[in-house]
């Protein structure tokens, strides 16, 4: 079971310094977020049950330029928290990757990765951006 | 369970609850990694996000390929749903201590969680265009 942490709000975010905080903080709040997007997906894609009206009404909030914004977030949120995730798991594989120096190793090797994939992909989804505000 | 830099938990001992809700965490992130990343990419650059309309999902759910779209989706609904879940279980633990707040949080989570489930799989099986 988890341990009592709880020292109020100040240190919900606070756990643990050192190189992999961050990471643990983003994975967490990547991972709400993601689940947040899933809520109101699940919300939208049930207005098909209503016929065409209903559900491409809800539409504009993708298609509209605040739309087009929040996908680049969610990009980030699934990306990111994809490649922290399976650096998880492969550590968890490997045990021995814990030891600190293959550890920061893997974390370069992680945000490498996501930065190939993330920053085409978000300039495309930028282009998409601008091109919604004409 | 303990955590550690970077995210994540450590193996919990043993084979109880814990134990097996940290192996799904694994197993569903690895099948996320697939279903999700594909989900998204497909959407976004294949079909793109202008093009979505009902008739778009129609020719998605009731076209040659239908039963197997729906079966994805079904997937990606259970999968992601469980996984979410969990996660949230796990920040619930640990951030609310008190056990009746803990409860009643949990609780509140769970109920939303067997709706929103019950309200996505009914459109899978359910959807019907009227013929398109
Ligand atoms: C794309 C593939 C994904 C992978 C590889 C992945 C992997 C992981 C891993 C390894 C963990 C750590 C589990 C532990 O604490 O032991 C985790 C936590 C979590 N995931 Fe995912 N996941 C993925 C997608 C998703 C999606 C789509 C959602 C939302 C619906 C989500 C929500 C969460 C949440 C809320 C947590 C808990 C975070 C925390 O305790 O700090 N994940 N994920
Ligand atoms: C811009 C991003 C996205 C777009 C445009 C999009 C679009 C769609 C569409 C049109 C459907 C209807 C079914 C179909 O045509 O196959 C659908 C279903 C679904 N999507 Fe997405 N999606 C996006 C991102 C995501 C992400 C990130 C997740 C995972 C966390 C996700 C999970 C699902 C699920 C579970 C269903 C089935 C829903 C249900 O049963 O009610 N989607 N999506």
């Amino acid at each position: 079971m988890s341990q009592p942490i709880n020292l109020g709000p100040r240190s919900w975010l606070s756990y643990r310094g050192g190189s992999g905080y961050l990471l643990w903080a983003l994975h967490r709040v990547t991972g709400l977020g993601l689940l947040l997007f899933l809520a109101l997906h699940i919300v939208d894609i049930f207005l098909l049950a209503f016929g065409p009206a209903a559900f491409e009404h809800l539409l504009v909030l993708y298609t509209s330029p605040p739309g087009r914004l929040m996908e680049i977030f969610l990009l980030f949120g699934v990306l990111f928290h994809a490649v922290n995730g399976l650096r998880i798991i492969v550590q968890d594989l490997f045990t021995k990757s814990w030891e600190r120096q293959r550890h920061d190793r893997l974390i370069v090797v992680q945000l490498v990765v996501f930065l190939l994939i993330f920053l085409p992909a978000a300039w495309i989804m930028f282009g998409s951006f601008l091109e919604s505000l004409s | 369970m303990s955590r550690r830099d970077g995210g994540g938990h450590r193996r919990p001992q043993g084979s109880g609850f814990e134990a097996s809700a940290w192996f799904f965490m694994r197993v569903s992130g690895v099948v996320l990694l697939g279903l999700a990343v594909f989900h998204l990419f497909w959407m976004h650059f294949v079909i793109g996000v202008e093009n979505i309309d009902f008739n778009a999902v129609a020719g998605r759910w009731e076209g040659r390929w239908g039963p197997l779209w729906r079966l994805y989706d079904l997937a990606l609904l259970v999968f992601a749903m469980a996984h979410g879940f969990n996660g949230l279980r796990y920040v619930l633990e640990d951030y609310v201590q008190r056990p009746g707040r803990r409860l009643a949080l949990k609780s509140i989570a769970y109920t939303l969680g067997f709706l929103l489930i019950s309200a996505g799989a009914y459109i899978i099986f359910t959807f019907d265009s009227g013929g398109v």
